[in-house]
């Protein structure tokens, strides 16, 4: 029995190929990129050693420094705007109401829909002549707050990050609703039994014992608001005058546009780092509490 | 006094289901009416777009636009390189992960956890972070500009997800499945192949349908690594149609709905499979 188990040619056989190609395309490249990060180099000449130089230039470069704010806003945003909406939306939900599936199903439709297609969607949304944003103020007689949503400077980030709230509040709805649905319903007779009120319920029972998914939740939103790429590279490239630049398409351009491979692998580096801290202490958190 | 107790409170909760099912309404509202508004355009001309009416049905149904798309904005093209790619990934994916899982999973050999913890790394690391280095390794190795460039990608990247979902569904087979498969004279592969397999059809079809939402939709690969327009998919395609057509809205509309289509109706269909794929790959703990 043992022996069949313990198969070392049948293990090398199912284990090998995946390990292969995972070690090479997934983990070698990101030694790669931590290894280019300390080069100048425009990757056609020889890259020369410059030490940490790279990430002192992203932390003096304004733009840079424009890109990781703007990520935090996203950040603060998907926290403070997105997962409260996600969160109501599910208690709800899960209460047994009339339709819920139907609901469910509506609102989780635009999570599957290729960012792309959002972002082409939501700039027609906000076209600035024809778009049905701008008509429908017009139509409800708020024709003086119509504007070119995208092509300010003080409206473009707000304007890019509604399409997010937008495409992913089903998917946190979905995870918190399947968190809420989850919790056994003895525990909700008795305090029902107790004359706890609906809301009381939410607060002292449901979102308590959600921890676990609201973590998760909480890790998703921030780590997705530093990964943003697809959206912004559609809807604007990082413009107008970089007002929605972000750490990924900054490395993009940096990268492929102006040929700078050792200052945009730091900033791809940057991504990392900031991703991993942010899961570190996200968890520390929910630990401590 | 009792009654009258009783028909208040019933009223209140009348009230407050009504409230609660507006509210409910409204958000569905905001969450479908872009997507049909953009069923709509796809079906109008120039002309009713910009100075017809911009909100509702189209006048006359343009399904030219459509034909349109699909011949002269080469949407076919990225449609066929799509659907190969995905394709393709999802079997590669499914046939790795499925023997990777097992064999870390219900197999005994000292390195099992550590060779678990290394994929499950990779669930973490952020795709933008191996841009470069691949590209480079694409580049020499002349790979750039062919389906490959894409689906190597995409199928070490699916695989921590899947190996992670299969996995959790290995754990669950009981031991006694095996033992008696092995009694009968059944050898490893054996065992695998027809007793185990079959066992985890549920995890299957989860895996491929995450497989097929993360390769039908990505974009930074597909935009980097591909730039001849033959071997382009639908997401780099749409976004070089829109430039093409900047002024035809009809025809990006229909492009954009072709592109769709055929996640809504496999989500349509496969309802709750997907959303329960979806909780699957976020509870990881």
């Amino acid at each position: 029995m043992n022996s069949v188990f313990s198969n070392k040619k049948a293990i090398m056989i199912f284990v090998l190929p995946t390990l292969l190609l995972f070690c090479t395309i997934v983990l070698i490249p990101i030694v790669v990129s931590a290894y280019y990060s300390l080069l100048d180099w425009n990757g056609i000449s020889k890259g020369t050693f410059i030490g940490l130089d790279n990430f002192t230039q992203m932390f003096q470069d304004p733009r840079a420094l424009k890109s990781i704010y703007n990520s935090l806003l996203f950040a603060a945003a998907s926290i403070f705007i997105q997962l409260p909406i996600s969160l109501l939306l599910a208690l709800i939900l899960a209460s047994s109401v009339k339709g819920e599936g139907f609901y469910r199903t509506v609102y989780f439709l635009p999570v599957l829909i290729s960012t792309v297609v959002v972002a082409q969607l939501w700039s027609k949304i906000y076209n600035a002549d024809y778009g049905l944003l701008n008509t429908m103020l017009e139509n409800i007689g708020l024709s003086s707050l119509a504007q070119d949503w995208l092509g300010q400077k003080d409206t473009a980030l707000a304007a890019s990050f509604i399409p997010t709230l937008w495409q992913y509040m089903g998917y946190h709805m979905l995870l918190m609703y399947a968190g809420a649905k989850s919790i056994s319903q003895d525990i909700f007779e008795a305090a029902k039994m107790d004359g706890a009120s609906r809301m009381r319920t939410a607060f002292a029972i449901t979102i308590p014992l959600m921890k676990p998914i609201l973590k998760v939740c909480l890790v998703f939103s921030v780590i997705g608001a530093f990964k943003v790429f697809d959206l912004i590279y559609v809807l604007t490239g990082g413009g107008p005058l970089f007002s929605t630049e972000v750490p990924s398409t900054l490395m993009y351009t940096t990268i492929f546009g102006t040929y700078q491979y050792g200052y945009g692998s730091a900033i791809s580096v940057f991504i990392i780092l900031e991703c991993l801290i942010v899961t570190v202490l996200i968890n520390k958190f929910f630990k401590i509490e | 006094m009792k009654t009258a107790e009783v028909r208040l409170r019933k009223k209140t909760t009348f009230i407050r289901n009504i409230i609660i099912q507006a509210f409910l309404i409204v958000v569905a509202i905001v969450q479908i009416y872009p997507l049909i508004w953009l069923a709509f355009f796809s079906l109008k001309d120039n002309s009713e777009i910009f100075s017809g009416d911009v909100l509702g049905l189209p006048d006359k149904f343009l399904w030219s636009n459509y034909s349109k798309a699909l011949s002269d904005g080469n949407v076919l093209t990225y449609f066929f390189n799509s659907v190969l790619v995905t394709s393709i990934s999802i079997l590669l994916v499914l046939i790795l992960s499925s023997m990777t899982g097992y064999a870390i999973t219900r197999m005994n050999w000292k390195l099992s956890s550590v060779t678990m913890t290394t994929i499950l790394l990779g669930m973490m690391v952020p795709i933008q972070a191996t841009l470069l280095p691949l590209f480079m390794v694409l580049k020499n190795l002349h790979l750039l500009n062919t389906y490959w460039s894409l689906i190597i990608p995409y199928v070490a990247f699916g695989i921590p997800m899947a190996v992670f979902i299969l996995g959790s569904f290995y754990k669950g087979i009981p031991r006694e499945m095996e033992e008696s498969a092995v009694m009968d004279g059944c050898g490893i592969y054996r065992t695998f192949f027809s007793i185990i397999l079959p066992l985890v059809r549920p995890a299957i079809a989860t895996v491929a349908i995450f497989t097929f939402l993360s390769c039908w939709n990505e974009l930074m690969f597909a935009v980097t690594f591909i730039n001849k327009e033959s071997y382009q998919t639908l997401t780099v395609g749409m976004m070089s149609m829109v430039g093409t057509y900047i002024t035809q809205w009809g025809i990006i509309g229909a492009g954009l709905m072709i592109t769709t289509l055929p996640t809504v109706i496999i989500y349509l269909v496969l309802n709750r499979q997907v959303q329960q794929s979806m909780i699957a790959g976020a509870v990881k703990g």
